[in-house]
């Protein structure tokens, strides 16, 4: 009968990073997984942590370099860089959740309808995400931004509907796959509705598989939101963000005091290619699981 | 009024050459146990998967299926529903497939009884332990917490059942139950699916290609082949004396259970896939006692013999010749 006890395998040693240790994969991953947990962590506690208000413009030292005062000195309006940096960690990361929140939402209600219903709903429904797969998303964006003016709503709304097919094709391809196998006709034939065996019962098995998705997505959104802000359509200053910072570094990097441009220029690399690494690794672990 | 009737029903599906049912009358009353012989790919489980609404998309269908007065081809979901939780309930051919893996069987056993019928958790977990008794298992309340990878097939085929029977319904159908289990395991289930239909008086309709099994757990047996009724009778006078070649091939390359063992026959050729059709019997090209002009012609009509029914152009000349 042992055969038959529920005891899940445990790892000898349990600490505080057991957790780390169960996500498997290499030292870059899971100092990606650390780095992460980092910038959300600052996101969250922006406010206490800037040593400086990001906005207030320290006429007295402009295009500073390190100093004491400013740990990674100023830009030429005199705003600490540190500060904005730690600032814009927020802004910079909400951007790409919503968008990620949003398509993720949309893509799986479009995606499961869409195979659940099969037929002529579904090749209409993938023809029309054939069509916006062909507007890439920050053409897209900026024509929200044309019609809805500067600022972040508007480039989020349009990024989502632009990320949407992608999560959409994911989901509908996973669930015309799992549709089919018995333990759905199963739940049919227990008399469950539809909405209850798609949502409830067959959601949740693709689900794992839709969230790496939506990880790698979320790297990219934050990418195409830093060029919007950089292209001076996103975010305005002095709201803190990385592609308005580095926006406004420009000028700077010309001056010889590149620093408020890299700084956040290295934050938007290093956060992208971390959700990347992140995202790739759930894809793989979820491959081999099927396997 | 039969439990289960289907008349006259026909399925073609898109892009085959020949309907996947064709003229297909079949009925199992309240407590009797029915089975439906045939190969792969006779369209025994398409019959089955149909008195619970269940056709693949795309579907065109003609004739009609009744359960317990409540007709389904062309039924509104609402109707498909009560047939569903109330009236008929099936064991799928494998459990591993058909009971979802992420969910604990104290969830597989009662959802239908608390989503569906909206009753209390207390109530639907009482029942599932005293089904979970019912169906042989040694020691329910566990069962209920455990995973459906911690029961042996066996186990898990248990599970169905008593799922299949939370809702209490009139009608079991069976698809292939036993295919998935080791010999010894399907005679423990067919013993505990026969007690059951007999202690509450199901309706049952067992699918499957095995013969034997459906002699010794039904009272009549229907044979199809290419999807057609080709002979039903009573078990006992369908096993002593196949009036139809098929059903005497179908014996003939089956081992004997008792006495020394011969050489088998087999049946000679593939049954006829979906893509092919013929004009006259589906079975002509493999029958040895096919006559040309008359069986490759037209199809046979399920006609009585006797006690039976049997589609046979030569049923009444050449088949007491038939041996086993």
């Amino acid at each position: 009968m042992s055969a038959l006890s529920p005891t899940a395998p445990r790892s000898p040693a349990r600490g505080p990073l057991t957790w780390l240790r169960r996500l498997g994969g290499g030292a870059l991953l899971k100092v990606c997984v650390l780095l992460l947990a980092l910038f959300v962590l600052v996101a969250l506690l922006a406010p206490w942590l800037a040593p400086q208000d990001p906005t207030f413009g320290d006429f007295a030292s402009t295009l500073a370099g390190p100093s004491a005062g400013h740990w990674l000195g100023t830009d030429k309006g005199g705003h600490d860089t540190f500060s904005a940096l730690i600032e814009g960690t927020r802004t910079s990361l909400v951007g790409p959740l919503a968008v990620v929140v949003f398509c993720t939402v949309l893509g799986i209600a479009v995606g499961l309808f869409s195979a659940w219903r099969g037929g002529w709903i579904d090749t209409v429904l993938g023809r029309v995400l054939d069509i916006l797969f062909a507007f890439p998303a920050l053409l897209l964006a900026i024509l929200a931004v044309a019609l809805f003016g500067k600022g972040l709503t508007a480039p989020v709304l349009a990024m989502a509907v632009a990320y949407t097919p992608y999560t959409a094709r994911l989901v509908r391809g996973l669930a015309a796959q799992e549709k089919v196998r018995p333990y759905v006709a199963a739940y049919q034939v227990q008399g469950h509705s539809a909405v209850f065996v798609a949502l409830r019962r067959l959601l949740p098995t693709i689900m794992p598989t839709v969230l790496a998705q939506s990880t790698v997505n979320f790297g990219y959104a934050l990418l195409d939101l830093a060029a919007l802000s950089f292209l001076g359509l996103g975010v305005q200053p002095p709201t803190p963000d990385w592609g308005a910072m580095i926006n406004q570094g420009q000028a700077a990097v010309l001056d010889g005091q590149p620093l408020s441009a890299i700084v956040p220029a290295v934050a938007v690399v290093l956060v992208v290619v971390a959700f990347n690494v992140v995202g790739e690794h759930l894809g793989d672990r979820l491959a081999g699981r099927e396997s | 009024m039969p439990l289960l009737s289907y008349e006259d029903l026909s399925v073609l599906l898109p892009g085959m050459a020949r309907p996947v049912l064709d003229g297909v009358s079949l009925s199992v009353a309240a407590g009797e146990a029915v089975a439906l012989v045939g190969e792969s790919g006779s369209g025994k489980s398409v019959t089955a998967r149909a008195a619970l609404g269940l056709l693949p998309p795309g579907a065109t269908t003609a004739g009609q299926v009744t359960v317990d007065g409540c007709a389904l081809i062309g039924a509104d979901p609402a109707t498909v529903r009560a047939v569903r939780t109330g009236k008929a309930s099936m064991i799928f051919q494998d459990p591993r497939a058909a009971i979802n893996p992420v969910r604990r069987i104290g969830d597989f056993l009662t959802e239908a009884l608390r989503l569906v019928d909206g009753r209390g958790r207390a109530e639907a977990e009482a029942r599932a332990l005293d089904l979970l008794a019912a169906v042989g298992l040694p020691d329910p309340p566990r069962h209920l917490r455990q995973y459906p990878h911690q029961l042996s097939g066996g186990m898990l085929q248990r599970v169905m059942i008593a799922g299949a029977l939370t809702a209490d319904p009139r009608l079991l159908l069976c698809d292939e139950p036993t295919t998935a289990l080791d010999v010894t395991t399907q005679a423990e289930i067919m013993a505990v699916l026969r007690a059951l239909q007999q202690d509450r008086g199901l309706g049952l309709l067992l699918i499957t290609h095995d013969l034997d099994l459906a002699a010794a757990g039904c009272d009549r047996i229907y044979v199809m082949y290419a999807g057609r009724i080709v002979e039903t009778a009573t078990a006992a006078e369908l096993l002593a004396t196949p009036r139809h070649p098929y059903t005497a091939g179908l014996l003939g390359s089956s081992p004997p259970l008792h006495g020394a063992p011969e050489r088998l026959t087999p049946i000679p050729g593939v049954p006829m896939g979906l893509l092919e059709s013929a004009p006259g019997c589906a079975f002509a090209a493999r029958c040895r006692f096919a006559r040309p002009g008359l069986c490759d012609q037209s199809p046979p009509e399920l006609a009585p013999v006797g006690e039976r029914l049997v589609a046979c152009h030569l049923a009444d000349s050449i088949l007491s010749e038939v041996d086993r």
